[in-house]
């Protein structure tokens, strides 16, 4: 969870509150457009920020159709391509809706799009768990710099960075306050966001 | 954590708490339709077993499966070892073989220490039961048992529990490795046995002892029932089984003064009549059979934290990690 601040000045905001509530507006309306009313969505957030962003899309889901919309989280820990290279890690929730996932469309949410590992990692700890209708994913920031062939179906911001440029996603659940700040990556090219 | 699980005392609280919680989320994998994950593939696991045993055996085995390691079962029946092969040679054989975990039962006190610090094994060393020495993925599965049914779960430990742990506690290695582990994470342990089956040096336990059953079992959040192992008793311990059962065993009218949420738990396998009668094992306060359920997913949770990444799982106090040596 490092800053990338301490050694490279400060990182600068790129989105803020507002913005981000802005998105999530934007984002939920896209979705009841393009599944046609959204009654068979479910939200399943990548962990950590992941989920908050999920809740919050099916709050403004539910403003919007008047319907419940299930949500819940995929951990991908364990499908993860890149176990071996670190320790072994934390787990954290799985928490899939009773409505299961088999027939829905599942719109997978996560903060940042960047190498598309992790989505291809959620990916596949999906279908050990269903098989959905369909699967869409929706970021909040899409940074570049793919390494799979993945793409966002819904995008609340598009940052073209650099690899030596971190970005880190705060949410008010987690982080006490809701911002995207763009900073510098510190020496050594350690964080994955 | 360590790089091997030799001894609960081997564990903080914070690695105890750590595996209790990912268990939690291994139990999880049995309720979907695909009750595998992909964590382990191409990682090798070696079930060494030296005595008999079904379930935990089979529980290793089922773990590391669930997990997509591949699995060689070794029993010493029926192999080289009972043409006189020592432990050191099968040792070696196995790390010829390329094995990245060894889950070891044995008959004797201390080879899953002396297979891990020998450097015979390039691997993690995990004992599955050693002699009357330890047994500590049974008390960590107890202990998730404890903390699902009389706490609120993930994150908690068991401070302020009460666990009485009744019966033949000389030749338990569940119990040694359960009054660890307990007392680190907070429980107040209470063993209860004829003195005959009380341990020499019980008195540096971190746990209290009462020569009588019915005086503890009103203050008792969970009562644990230990099998009489007769396979290990070389000597008398006392006059008859009648006599024991009366004053040891577990039946409805002991069970009935426990408090209401108070749990009734054993290790198996049961003898029943003798520790613990019928009514009282067939009850649903009896967590026999969801023991062994916690067990596959306990055991999960071990491998993968000893297996899951580039080295075990780092918590809180990285720095008492020790990579080669094992005091224990």
């Amino acid at each position: 969870m490092d800053n990338g601040n301490a050694s490279a000045g400060t990182p600068r905001p790129v989105l803020e509150a507002p913005d981000i509530a802005r998105v999530l507006t934007r984002i939920a309306h896209e979705i009841v457009e393009r599944a046609k009313g959204a009654d068979d969505v479910l939200l399943l957030g990548i962990p950590t920020r992941g989920v908050f962003l999920a809740r919050r899309l099916a709050a403004k889901l539910e403003e919007i159709t008047d319907r419940p919309v299930p949500v819940g989280s995929l951990d991908i820990t364990m499908y993860r391509d890149d176990l071996r290279l670190k320790p072994a890690r934390a787990l954290a929730h799985t928490e899939i809706p009773p409505e299961g996932v088999d027939g829905r469309l599942v719109v997978l949410v996560d903060d940042v799009l960047f190498s598309g590992r992790t989505i291809r990692a959620a990916l596949d700890a999906l279908g050990d768990i269903g098989r959905p209708r369909a699967v869409q994913l929706a970021v909040l920031v899409d940074r570049g710099h793919r390494e799979l062939p993945i793409r966002a179906d819904y995008v609340g911001k598009n940052l073209p960075t650099s690899l030596r440029e971190t970005v880190k996603v705060q949410l008010t659940e987690e982080d006490g306050r809701d911002g995207v700040l763009l900073g510098a990556r510190p020496a050594d090219p350690g964080g994955e966001r | 954590m360590k790089r091997h699980l030799i001894s609960a005392g081997d564990l903080t609280r914070d690695d105890a708490v750590l595996i209790l919680d990912t268990a939690e989320e291994m139990a999880r994998v049995a309720d979907r339709p695909v009750k595998k994950l992909p964590t382990l593939r191409g990682r090798t696991v070696v079930n060494l077993f030296f005595e008999d045993s079904t379930r935990t055996r089979i529980s290793f085995e089922a773990a590391a499966k669930r997990l997509s390691a591949d699995v060689i079962n070794f029993s010493a029946k029926g192999s080289s070892v009972s043409k006189g092969e020592s432990l050191k040679d099968t040792a070696l054989t196995l790390e010829a073989m390329g094995a990245d975990a060894v889950v070891i039962r044995h008959h004797d006190s201390g080879a899953p220490h002396r297979l891990a610090t020998s450097g015979w094994i390039g691997g993690s060393v995990v004992n599955a039961g050693d002699g009357t020495h330890e047994h500590p993925t049974q008390a960590l599965l107890d202990a998730f048992t404890m903390r699902r049914r009389l706490t609120g779960g993930e994150g908690h430990d068991l401070s302020g529990r009460r666990v009485t742990l009744v019966g033949d506690i000389l030749h338990s290695r569940v119990a040694r490795s359960n009054v660890r582990l307990l007392s680190t994470l907070g429980a107040h342990v209470t063993l209860v046995a004829p003195p005959t089956l009380v341990p020499v040096g019980v008195e540096a336990w971190p746990c209290e002892v009462s020569y009588a059953l019915d005086p503890v079992l009103a203050t008792s959040d969970a009562v644990m029932m230990l099998r009489v192992q007769r396979e290990r008793m070389k000597a008398a311990y006392f006059p008859t089984e009648r006599e024991y059962a009366r004053r040891y065993g577990l039946d409805g009218e002991r069970m009935a003064r426990m408090p209401e949420h108070a749990v009734v738990m054993h290790p198996g396998p049961m003898n029943r009549g003798m520790e613990i009668t019928a009514e009282v094992a067939d009850s649903p306060r009896c967590t026999a059979v969801e023991q062994v359920t916690n067990g596959v997913s306990i055991r999960m949770a071990v491998l993968y934290l000893l297996l899951g990444g580039s080295e075990p799982a780092v918590t809180t106090v990285p720095a008492a990690r020790t990579e080669e040596s094992n005091p224990s």
